[in-house]
């Protein structure tokens, strides 16, 4: 593993190995990457001292740029410019249009959101993989070496298909995910360690196109959030939307605007909203298309009056969110301020309004969800061993499965903390029933049409039985990230399906591949070699962890055949993982693997055991 | 391990809830997948498994109801997946009774107080059922742990009135 350890400039390698790990902010409108430098969360900018990355990527016939450049150019190219990409993640072509009418991007499918731009066809998950990369590349210069890991950040509201194409796009950018993190979370460790405290923290975070409330509960280094709630399409880009409909109709123009006009009034929007966080009127000047003059003047009343219905959105979700977390507004000690559009003046003092208190804004809420991930990923890629630190985060939306008359049945409710495995049994409703259709559903309503759509899968060759005489039990897990797993088994037959959830408009792992691939950064030995390295690695970290628990616990907690065996396969491994055969690697690590689960589970429970012994005598 | 053995108590009804999350938060720095992000995938899968089910150790027995529900279970009485109905007539005369008063409570002249003071009627209930379930539970007698269940079976109905409340208070508080 030495050759994979960084040590800092000026630093010896020995002792202080730190590994280069970053936490990216993959947001609607900005993104941004940071890193822990000497003690310091701080977010990285580039060559130009710029930090934020417009997240837009704009797509020339044989190029892309990236950001601010890319922005400069939305005007004039709206569709080959993608702007605030995140908005599709995860979403069917008749989501996005419902959503967002006046998108100037040309759709080729009716379902799956691909764009067809001057380079030709692109999907959300390959812009945001640019976006990444590009971050990436910023990190990696100025850090002076390859990443070991990063930290990416998500709403806390985003379903598993925005999740699940969050970490593909992460991926394809060849980023190694350490772990998803929910934004309301990392703003959290962002102040908490600041400032050191202890009670119940609301953060309210209002980004471009996203909203999320999430209650947690700080204690002695553990961050647990409570409840989360929100909107995944509402943001400070619906504060434009509107005064774009404002300028609209103020200027008398009708019907629908043309694709460059909606663009410069969607400008002139941004910059009147950003002018009246100042002052109290703004006035807006622009030509429409047939080259008339207009001037609008908009005041801080009507702009507020305006965004107010919205706003007001956002605190109901707020009193949902304490509620669920059964807490009343004057048990939260602090209210933590996330996102470019709590800038708005309003926000902020309608925010204080609801909680009774001062919302905290002294680290800028453009950079707290970055600077939040950076710490985390310092702590997870192993910098600091010691440190008591762990996040708790929550599954967002309840998930389920599809019942007869189009009825969801939930398995997990929303709110439960994560990771979770549940299991419930349903059973077959026709005589010699042989197959059954699972599918799995994410949302709150009761009939699946509401529901967001996951993935359908058949769980075949079930024994003919009587109508309900099958068990069949289906088991869903989520794991830390928020994605999720699921399975389902005939229980006396044992038949079973089992499918990692993939969602209906994102990507299959062998397309990802496929673009990995196809992406210009690696020819396909560097890919050959990449994969086979990545392999090799995981063959050491196997073999040192094993090795390291054999010699504390193997004695007490193996049988010498089960010892033996362990040995086997781990000197068989250290043979293989020397030749270059990446699939006899991988084989040789299933094996130990297989040999020695059951030895990992018998050390968990006697860590449990040996952490408890000592209290256990006055307990009982 | 059951869970309660898991969280290192006497398994009971009776439970300290100012210390079971001090337990739940030993539990997780020692199985949260984060503690392993270095290690192999397979101490990843471990972790995962184990922190899941310290999860639904902890959700279940902070709950009196699903705690009642998981200790009838360690004795072989499963009511999760049952269809059995509640036959005591004087509790569903007073099941019916609540629920029509929660549906006219619109057109009452303090809407609000009225729920409010149905909210307090219920809560009272659940409390006397509750003391009833422990000493129900502390008993090893088949038929206590029948009637144990019969109680339950109550609870839940309580428990879901309570939530249709809930649910009403945020209409009528326009939030």
């Amino acid at each position: 593993m030495a050759f994979l350890q960084i040590s800092e400039p000026g630093q010896s390698t020995v002792p202080h190995q730190r590994k280069l790990a970053v936490g990216i902010d993959l947001g609607t409108t900005n993104s941004l990457v940071a890193s822990v430098r000497s003690g310091e969360a701080l977010t990285l900018p580039d060559s130009q001292g710029r930090h934020l990355l417009p997240s837009v990527v704009r797509y020339l016939a044989d190029s892309v740029v990236i950001g601010q450049e890319a922005k400069q150019q939305a005007s004039t190219d709206p569709s080959n410019t993608i702007i605030s990409v995140k908005r599709f993640l995860g979403r069917s072509v008749q989501d996005i249009k419902t959503a967002y009418p006046n998108l100037p991007y040309q759709f080729t499918d009716s379902l799956s959101p691909v764009m067809a731009v001057a380079s030709g066809n692109v999907n959300p998950v390959q812009v945001s993989a640019q976006i990444l990369k590009e971050l990436k590349k910023r990190a990696e210069q100025t850090l002076g070496d390859e990443l070991q890991g990063a930290v990416v950040t998500v709403p806390a509201y985003f379903d598993d298909a925005q999740r699940q194409g969050t970490k593909d796009a992460a991926e394809l950018a060849g980023l190694k995910i350490l772990r998803l993190l929910n934004e309301p979370t990392a703003a959290a460790v962002a102040y908490g360690l600041d400032s050191g405290q202890e009670g119940i923290i609301a953060v309210y975070d209002l980004g471009g196109g996203t909203f999320d409330i999430s209650i947690l509960r700080l204690s002695k280094g553990v961050f647990e959030v409570l409840s989360t709630g929100g909107d995944s399409a509402l943001g400070g880009d619906d504060f434009d939307a509107l005064l774009v409909e404002f300028i609209r109709q103020s200027s008398e123009l009708t019907g629908e605007l043309s694709k460059r006009l909606h663009r410069v009034l969607l400008d002139k929007a941004k910059e009147a909203k950003e002018a009246l966080s100042e002052e109290s009127v703004y006035t807006v000047q622009f030509e429409d298309d047939t080259g008339k003059h207009h001037s609008v003047v908009i005041s801080i009343d009507k702009f507020e009056k305006l965004i107010a219905p919205l706003v007001k959105n956002t605190l109901r979700a707020c009193r949902r969110a304490l509620k669920d977390a059964q807490l009343e507004k004057d048990q939260v000690i602090e209210v933590v301020m996330v996102g470019g559009s709590t800038r708005v003046p309003f926000v902020c003092q309608q925010v204080g309004e609801f909680f009774e208190r001062s919302p905290l804004t002294s680290i800028d809420p453009d950079k707290v969800v970055s600077i939040g991930a950076a710490i985390q990923a310092d702590i997870l890629v192993g910098n600091k061993p010691d440190s008591d630190m762990l996040l708790l985060d929550v599954l967002p939306l309840s998930l389920g499965i599809e019942t007869m008359g189009g009825l969801t049945e939930k398995v997990i409710q929303r709110n439960t903390t994560i990771p979770v495995a549940k299991a419930q049994e349903f059973t077959t409703f026709k005589d010699g029933q042989t197959a059954m259709m699972v599918h799995v559903l994410q949302g709150e309503r009761e009939l699946i049409k509401d529901c967001r759509s996951l993935a359908k899968f058949t769980l075949k060759g079930i024994p003919p039985m009587a109508a309900g005489a099958a068990h069949i039990r289906v088991t869903f897990q989520v794991d830390a990230d928020g994605l999720l797993n699921v399975s389902a088994m005939e229980k006396s037959s044992g038949v079973q399906a089992e499918i990692q959830v993939k969602p209906s408009y994102g990507l299959e792992d062998s397309e990802i591949a496929e673009m990995l691939k196809a992406s210009m950064d690696y020819a396909d030995e560097d890919m050959q070699a990449r994969m086979l390295k990545e392999q090799q690695v995981e063959a050491s970290r196997v073999q040192e962890n094993l090795q390291a628990a054999m010699d504390a616990d193997g004695q007490a907690l193996l049988e010498t055949v089960e010892k033996q065996a362990i040995e086997m396969a781990l000197l068989n491994l250290s043979e293989v993982a020397k030749g270059n055969d990446k699939e006899a690697i991988k084989a040789a690590i299933e094996q130990v693997d297989k040999l020695s689960q059951a030895f990992a589970q018998r050390r968990m429970d006697q860590s449990i055991k040996s952490a408890f012994s000592g209290q256990s005598v006055d307990r009982i | 391990m059951n869970y309660f053995e898991l969280f290192n108590i006497p398994v009971s009804f009776d439970v300290d809830l100012s210390e079971l999350p001090k337990t739940y938060q030993q539990l997780q720095r020692l199985t949260h997948p984060d503690k392993f992000a270095s290690g192999s995938d397979q101490d990843k899968l471990v972790a995962i498994q184990k922190n899941a089910q310290v999860n639904d150790a902890y959700s279940v027995l902070k709950s009196p109801l699903s705690r009642a529900e998981y200790l009838l279970s360690l004795r072989g009485i499963d009511l999760q997946h049952e269809q059995q109905t509640i036959k005591d007539t004087a509790f569903l005369m007073q099941q019916m009774e609540w629920r029509e008063e929660l549906a006219e409570i619109a057109d009452r002249t303090d809407p609000l107080s009225a729920l409010e003071s149905l909210e307090d009627e219920i809560k009272q209930t659940i409390k006397s059922d509750l003391t009833k379930l422990r000493h129900l539970l502390e008993s090893d007698q088949a038929t206590d742990e029948k009637s144990a269940a019969d109680v339950i079976r109550q609870l839940k109905f309580s428990y879901k009135m309570l939530s249709e409340i809930e649910l009403k208070e945020d209409l009528l508080s326009d939030l």
